[in-house]
């Protein structure tokens, strides 16, 4: 395996271009500033989707919990009629919800890459290229971001192969698209500041299980705001979730949301996620 | 390459140097890692930093590479100083960390092909860069495996294929052989060579195998206790001992000292009391081994 070569490396049946060492020579030209943050997320993003192909593992044993939730819990509840749902059947309420919560479970985790990657040298060898921590950071967050949609695509079959009533307009698909990367950006970021703090991946992987339920649960994802009671409902005010589930809900179905508010609110807690992340980088980089 | 940017006279004087350190210093809390370092590396050469573990080989690496803040003044990167410039320094470094740090999720090919990316290689020589470097360090026909598969050795040649891809002048390596068997050590110093021939980029690289330096680097600097302690080609290292052995009364028929007795002699009766006797190099080799 690791044998010592003596001769030069023979390419093999590839034109000139392929062969010898001549463009290692000449370094590429920079990118101009402006280019690089979009140069370096599409990068990240496709290194995720590199891995997604060669091992499909994760987007199966991912989509266990979103199916049962929707399989279970929705049936049950729609048959029940316990939560007012303004006229639509429970299962179809709850299906952005389930959609942004696996979103969510995916970008929580996200750090523990990140520490992984500090441990095998991979993340001090990116931050020796000439990308900025904050580009790094984008990058990372946008290829969270990726992951969950497709995590996303899965939920969004399963449900409407349960019967529930989904909208298959374009431009709102691409809205739900946007609102979940953007939500997973900014829970991924989350994730990425915890371990900047925590350095290590079984506390952030404690804190990440301590704190995705009560994200859950403290969001509109299974109930409508107006049911909880009122310390819910500041928490709930609170939470970038809500806005995501806000949107994803008028998106998909075609209830009435705020959607300019809830895209702000996503576009801003992402920018504040990364602004975080980045300010914390540096300690892993130590 | 010439320098495009105006520069004063004085950047000019230091961009003949690949790196210089000027009193580089870095202290983690209350241990200074890195005390007082001076050090030139011309450009061309293959400049290895020895020393025993904690001698601070990789901390004066990481404040070569921007990975710790420096105080201006204190490095130059081909005239660039990573205190004021970091991405310009970036652009010229190629960098293999200590750890096999090749992505095992992906395959060779992707694995230099996130490096060809970050580092701007316009989309459509992206391919080909990538084939060559692959190439050049012999994976082409493992590229598209999953480096999961790969050997240590084959990870080590794959790093130097995602270091090589953005065609460095000063291509860092820390400690590119720990861990590997002897053959696949062979295999990396080769490889390492012979794109020095054909690029002449100048090499830096930290090792505490003492055989490896003297048969491989044009310069050492040994390394004790965060600063230089002997400077010199190897040979000159060498004779220097000798001959400060046979002024002292040492037999003529003594064998000639390696670069190992040159070490032991600068460093002094000091070499044992903190972590770095090279025994440690057994130790060292079994972390390498279960990090990889």
């Amino acid at each position: 395996m690791s044998e010592a070569p003596a001769a030069p490396p023979t390419v093999s049946a590839e034109p000139a271009g392929e062969s010898g060492i001549g463009l290692l020579v000449r370094p590429p030209r920079p990118r101009a500033g402006w280019r690089l943050l979009p140069a370096r997320v599409a990068a990240m993003c496709a290194v995720e989707l590199q891995k997604l192909r060669h091992d499909r593992t994760e987007l199966y044993t991912r989509a266990v919990q979103p199916a049962l939730w929707l399989l279970i819990f929705g049936q049950t509840f729609t048959r029940i009629r316990a939560i007012p749902t303004g006229g639509i059947p429970y299962i179809d309420f709850m299906a952005p919800g389930i959609i942004a919560q696996s979103a969510m479970f995916i970008a929580i985790f996200y750090g523990i890459q990140i520490i992984w990657e500090r441990d095998a040298g991979v993340l001090n060898k990116l931050l020796v290229t000439p990308t900025p921590r904050s580009a790094l950071v984008t990058g990372k967050a946008f290829a969270a971001g990726v992951k969950s949609l497709i995590q996303a695509i899965v939920v969004i079959v399963i449900a409407a192969l349960l019967g529930v009533a989904l909208t298959w307009n374009p431009l709102r698909l691409l809205g739900v698209a946007a609102a979940v990367i953007l939500g997973s950006a900014f829970f991924s970021c989350l994730s990425m500041t915890i371990a900047g703090i925590v350095l290590s991946r079984d506390r952030l992987m404690g804190i990440g299980q301590a704190i995705t339920m009560p994200l859950f649960f403290g969001s509109n994802a299974l109930y409508p705001v107006a049911v909880m009671p009122g310390w819910l409902q500041a928490v709930s005010k609170a939470n970038p979730l809500s806005y995501q589930v806000d949107a994803l809900r008028g998106l998909l179905l075609g209830t009435s949301a705020h959607l300019a508010l809830d895209f702000v609110v996503l576009v801003v807690a992402a920018a504040l996620g990364i602004t975080a992340a980045s300010g914390l980088l540096g300690r892993l980089a130590r | 390459m010439t320098p495009d940017t105006a520069g004063a006279a004085a950047e000019r004087a230091a961009a003949d140097d690949a790196v210089t350190c000027t009193g580089l210093a870095h202290a983690f809390g209350g241990t200074k890692a890195v005390d007082g370092l001076d050090l030139a590396v011309g450009p061309g050469e293959v400049f290895g930093l020895l020393g025993p573990n904690g001698a601070g080989k990789t901390t004066a690496i990481r404040c070569i590479t921007t990975l710790l803040p420096v105080p201006a003044g204190m490095v130059r990167v081909f005239g660039h100083d990573p205190a004021r410039d970091r991405m310009a320094v970036r652009r010229l470094l190629g960098y293999v960390p200590q750890q096999l740090s090749a992505d095992a999720a992906l395959t060779g090919r992707e694995n230099v092909t996130l490096f060809a990316r970050v580092f701007d290689v316009p989309r459509r020589e992206r391919a080909a860069r990538v084939a060559q470097a692959l190439a050049a360090v012999d994976l082409t026909d493992a590229a598209d495996r999953l480096a999961k598969t790969y050997s240590g050795g084959m990870i080590r040649r794959l790093e130097l294929a995602q270091a090589l891809v953005s065609a460095p002048r000063l291509l860092i390596l820390d400690e590119p052989t720990i861990g590997l068997d002897p053959i696949a050590r062979t295999g990396v110093w080769e490889h390492i060579n012979a794109v020095r021939a054909a690029t002449g980029m100048t090499v830096l690289v930290t090792t505490h195998y003492m055989d490896e330096a003297d048969q491989y680097c044009d310069r050492v600097g040994l390394m004790h206790r965060g600063r230089i302690r002997a400077l010199g080609t190897p040979a000159e290292l060498r004779q220097g001992l000798g001959e400060r052995r046979r002024a002292q009364g040492a037999p003529a028929t003594d064998p000639p000292p390696t670069l190992e007795d040159v070490f032991r002699d600068v460093a002094g009766s000091g070499l044992d009391d903190t972590s770095g006797d090279f025994r440690d190099v057994r130790s060292t080799r079994r972390t390498a081994h279960r990090l990889g």
